[in-house]
């Protein structure tokens, strides 16, 4: 018996997404008196020992090239010839892109509950009389687009779970893994990747520590050079309301809400955003929020936890020169 | 080109989320219900684009569902696809979902199952890789394009912080979120063609269930916001970093 954790990566490097369930994974093994161990698929550039860190005590590389792109039906193929070698009870993904296409296809190949969008680790006290269901092995889950949760009864021998990004926090100790070769079946991949395209050294939206917004309330896209530099000093993606996205002012990668990115950030900082529904389905589950609107009125202020009433072109300006003024940068 | 569908039914976007026997069920009391905004938008009006561009594709929608799922999927009619399958079962398993698909689609051998990119209920985002799996297809997921050569499929799908374009030979299984198709708005004649059109109802086949609702809870209240004077930011950045350590 042992954890399993997917390691995912990305051009050969480690995703900060995989350190949250390295160290995740490595909790619930310690709950259930166990060792954690990660898989790894395709060639990384990144020294793969130096994870034991994160409390994984050995990683399965199966460093097959045609691995180097996702092929979900492949990888999940993969996965489970590793999963049954080593004869894993708890297989762990995050919930990211990667995660959300490998982890149901593993759940059928295995017969495995899955939980995906898990937001703490699995509850495996069954003392519980007054809750006949709530026994065995519970994980706790986002529903209703994080405005609610639910507690998911897993009832088979192996579980998966798929951890939501950001919601387990990394923590790094000393250690290292024992890196083994994994010899696997791997098949030729029926996907093939034609091209990628990515957003150079910006911050990643979905894996964003803090993420400052702006919505219409900022009046046109020549306004979003003060919305970019308080974004710079802290390190933080930019995100933006529907509307602004439908009007082209910001790109729709941008765009956060019911029908555009989930995120869960530390720090959410929402500028001229009225705070409707649907923009809050995607980011209540930031830790804390800050909202700065000229309406005292406006419905983000009932979600937030600090809020300025005032004009967004006097306050944004002067926020940012407190930031550069705390972290001591000219 | 057989196309196959998946549209569930979920509460409206703004219902009000409570819960009730002991916190073990969804009050549906008042709740407005619609086709998951997903499923709808997305991956229904792609395949109506493509039937569109092919008079020879067909395009068949699948719910599983109590019976309370007809006006949903009468409402997907109305927007457009040939006929509708309601499969008698209400569960909340995707596993348990999932094979009930997956039973429709290899008796119909469809090209293409589209998905959307989740519930706005279960958020479970599982469904289309559990499909794709139990058929021994590929599967690509969060796609934000669908293009169709032959039986040569470019789909574009999200990665983090970008995109990248994938080639797979038809069968497949996609997931669908925006980028995919403009939502629709189903028209009178829509809606009148939709009456006629057939919903056939089949029973489930066995499956298990994988997993079970234990309970429900809804967050802990916010304690209410802080609010900090405009001409006094410098408070709301001592805050941020002291009290919430967020910076
Ligand atoms: C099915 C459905 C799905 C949707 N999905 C999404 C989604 O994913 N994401 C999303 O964001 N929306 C979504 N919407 C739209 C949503 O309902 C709102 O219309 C939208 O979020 C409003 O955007 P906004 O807050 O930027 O603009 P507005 O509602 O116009 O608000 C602008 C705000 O700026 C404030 N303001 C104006 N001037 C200033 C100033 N100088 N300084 C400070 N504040 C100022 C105003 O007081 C106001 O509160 C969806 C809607 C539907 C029906
Ligand atoms: N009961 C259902 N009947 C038909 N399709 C469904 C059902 N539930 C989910 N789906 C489809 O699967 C997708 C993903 O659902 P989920 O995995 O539950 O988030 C949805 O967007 C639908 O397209």
């Amino acid at each position: 018996m042992s954890v399993l954790i997917f390691i995912d990566t990305t051009d050969g490097h480690v995703k900060k997404s995989s350190l949250e369930v390295l160290t995740y994974g490595a909790k619930v093994a310690e709950q259930l008196g166990t060792v954690a161990e990660g898989v790894v698929l395709g060639s990384v550039t990144e020294d793969l020992a130096a994870l034991g860190k994160y409390g994984v005590k050995k990683i399965h590389q199966v460093a097959d090239d045609s691995l180097n792109h996702l092929d979900a039906q492949l990888y999940a193929k993969v996965i489970a010839q590793v999963a049954e070698s080593t004869g894993a009870k708890v297989i762990i993904f995050s919930n990211n892109v990667d995660g959300k296409a490998i982890a149901p296809r593993l759940s059928v190949r295995l017969k495995a509950g899955l939980v995906s969008g898990a937001v703490a680790l699995p509850d495996t006290s069954n003392a519980r009389p007054d809750d006949p269901v709530g026994r065995g092995f519970v994980v706790k889950k986002n529903v209703f687009s994080g405005k609610a949760f639910a507690n998911i009864s897993v009832s088979t021998d192996i579980k998966i779970i798929a951890l939501s990004p950001n919601a387990y926090k990394t923590v790094a100790g000393d250690g290292t893994a024992e890196v083994v070769a994994f010899n696997a079946t791997v098949d030729a991949a029926k996907v093939k990747v034609t091209n990628t395209t990515k957003a150079s050294g910006e911050v990643v939206l979905t894996e964003a520590e803090i993420v400052v917004s702006a919505g219409r309330g900022l009046k046109g896209p020549e306004n979003w050079g003060m919305v970019e530099e308080l974004a710079k000093v802290l390190h933080a993606a930019t995100a933006c309301s529907r509307p602004v996205a439908d009007a082209h002012w910001r790109p729709h990668n941008e765009h956060v809400g019911q029908t555009g990115f989930a995120i869960a950030p530390n720090l959410y900082i929402a500028i001229g955003i009225s705070g409707a529904i649907q923009h809050l389905a995607g980011v209540n589950r930031s830790k804390v929020i800050v909202v700065i609107n000229k309406d005292a009125e406006a419905p983000f202020f009932k979600a937030a936890d600090y809020g300025i009433v005032g004009d967004a072109f006097e306050i944004i300006p002067k926020m940012t020169e407190a930031i550069r003024k705390l972290k001591g940068v000219a | 080109m057989k196309i196959l569908v998946c549209i569930s039914k979920t509460p409206d976007t703004t219902a009000k989320i409570a819960f009730t026997d002991n916190n073990t069920k969804f009050d549906v009391n008042g709740v407005q219900w619609i086709i998951n905004p997903y499923d709808e938008w997305y991956a229904l009006v792609r395949a109506i684009e493509l039937k569109e561009a092919d008079a020879a594709a067909t395009i068949h929608l699948i719910t599983v569902g109590a019976a309370d799922a007809e006006p949903i999927i009468r409402k997907a009619l109305a927007l457009g696809g040939d006929e509708a399958i309601r499969v008698n079962a209400d569960s909340h398993d995707s596993f348990y979902i999932a094979s009930q698909i997956a039973e429709i689609a290899k008796q119909g051998g469809y090209d293409l199952v589209l998905t959307g990119k989740e519930t706005i209920d279960y958020n479970g985002s599982s469904i289309g890789g559990m499909v794709a799996e139990l058929l021994d297809q590929p599967y690509v997921s969060l796609a934000t394009k669908f293009e169709l050569a032959g039986t040569k499929a470019t789909i574009t799908r999200e990665i983090e912080g970008g995109e990248e374009v994938n080639e797979v030979e038809l069968p497949v299984v996609v997931s669908a979120q925006k980028g995919m198709a403009e939502a629709r708005i189903p028209n009178m004649r829509g809606i009148m063609a939709a009456r006629t059109k057939p919903l056939k109802v089949v029973e489930p086949i066995a499956a298990d269930a994988l997993t079970t609702v234990a309970g429900f809870g809804l967050p802990p209240a916010k304690a209410g916001v802080k609010l900090v004077a405009a001409d006094n930011v410098e408070e709301l950045v001592r805050l941020l970093h002291e009290e919430a350590k967020a910076i």
